[in-house]
């Protein structure tokens, strides 16, 4: 009699129902003349028994009503205008103390890459695990929101389109940075991914896109105009490269009909 | 209600019952679907076409993927117990399930809970997690091997102490 070889991915298949009918009966020959693996099979069975046993459970509780989800939808409606009113008062002063605050006198000295794309990942490791309160001002007021930001940092600025690539501008807000007031833009994916733009002020010359890298995030850095940008996201390299390159061109190319 | 809120609505209950497994805490579950929820509206324009679902489970996967990122930045863990009271009868098995969760690594608490509780197929479980189908199958095979292994090493022990 000839018996065919079982792999331990079959098995698993077997158990979730993922094996195709024709190797059934093969497993099933298997299993029945392999002891070790029948234990095996049953054990497995036995743990999913269990899970379900102890939480399937939850799924038929009350809803609590914090998890009201047509609540949920109209709340967030009525927020958004409240944030949006605060976004144009907020603008309003702003504009009228820029002012008193614009240049502290701080001149940067070397190169600002270092310290910029340190603080940009330090705000984006802050502000990233931020659900409901990631920004100060919501994507839905874009331009009040970059006509405040650009006012603060002192240079106009631009939050990029990044619509095209699957990321929606979630809002901004003002941090400091190592050069004074910088502004700080969050985009999300559709899968809550996220992926965030720091801007402020540099001496430094025009640059193009530079790869920082640590473990788990990474950030592209380039200056445009006097103005250093940095790109920060999860560290994978080709997804943020094109994410960084498409707002390195926006920017870019509004730099040039401006300066031209 | 739009029919893309609607299949949202749906899916609530069984984002709970992920969320309370993969968490093992009523609280901290209820507050993943409470942000996944407030994520999932904000990124309704984003959503065209496919699973509603499976994109609820990627947005809580991800979401408890930072949380837990965050946690680890701190200087002191504070071990998450399992302080639900419908805990059912006095079946110590179900409370040695919940422990024997708690020690798998997360990305493997996920495939798992995904397979058996959520009852995904292995396909929809690579694009939650964002891996080939092969990872997610070693990801199983670990965590049933890990479970496996404290189940048969810890029922002895614990009647021995009795």
């Amino acid at each position: 009699m000839t018996e065919q070889m079982i792999s331990e991915d079959e098995l698993h298949a077997y158990v979730d129902g993922e094996l195709p009918a024709d190797r059934r009966g093969a497993v099933e020959a298997w299993l029945a003349s392999h002891a070790e693996d029948a234990a095996r099979v049953a054990a497995w069975r036995k743990q999913a028994e269990l899970i379900q046993a102890r939480y399937g459970g939850v799924a038929t509780e009350e809803v609590p009503a914090r998890l009201d989800f047509g609540r949920m939808a109209c709340r967030r409606r009525n927020r958004w205008i409240a944030a949006a009113a605060a976004a144009v008062l907020a603008a309003f002063v702003a504009g009228g103390l820029t002012g008193w605050t614009a240049r502290g006198g701080e001149t940067p000295t070397g190169s600002d890459l270092a310290r910029f794309t340190a603080d940009a990942l330090e705000a984006y490791r802050l502000y990233v695990v931020e659900v409901r309160h990631p920004v100060e001002v919501p994507g839905d007021e874009r331009p009040h929101l970059v006509q405040w930001l650009s006012k603060r940092v002192g240079s106009p600025l631009r939050a990029p389109e990044l619509e095209r690539l699957g990321l929606k501008l979630v809002g901004g807000r003002l941090l400091p940075g190592p050069t004074g007031a910088t502004a700080f833009f969050m985009y999300e994916g559709p899968s809550g991914e996220r992926f965030t733009l720091y801007c402020g002020q540099t001496s430094d010359q025009q640059t193009a896109l530079r790869y920082t890298a640590g473990s788990q995030n990474a950030a592209y850095y380039w200056v445009d105009q006097n103005v250093a940008y940095v790109l920060s996201g999860p560290a994978e390299r080709d997804k943020l490269r094109d994410i960084a390159q498409a707002a390195y061109d926006q920017i870019d190319s509004r730099s040039s009909q401006r300066g031209g | 209600m739009s029919d893309f809120r609607q299949r949202i609505e749906q899916a609530i209950p069984a984002l709970r019952r992920y969320a309370r497994a993969l968490t093992r805490d009523t609280e901290t579950a209820d507050d993943i679907v409470q942000d996944t929820l407030v994520r999932a509206l904000r990124s309704e324009h984003l959503f065209h076409d496919g699973d509603v679902r499976a994109w609820l489970y990627t947005i809580l996967t991800n979401l408890n993927r930072n949380r837990l990122r965050s946690l680890s930045r701190r200087p002191t863990l504070t071990p998450i117990k399992d302080n639900d009271a419908a805990l059912t009868g006095p079946d110590t098995g179900s409370r040695d399930i919940a422990r024997a969760l708690d020690d798998l690594a997360e990305d493997q608490r996920a495939a798992l809970l995904l397979v058996v509780l959520e009852g995904l197929t292995y396909r929809e479980v690579a694009e939650v997690q964002g891996v080939p189908i092969g990872t997610v199958m070693s990801r199983l095979a670990r965590a049933r091997m890990q479970i496996k292994a404290y189940l048969d090493g810890e029922r002895p022990a614990l009647r021995r102490v009795k």
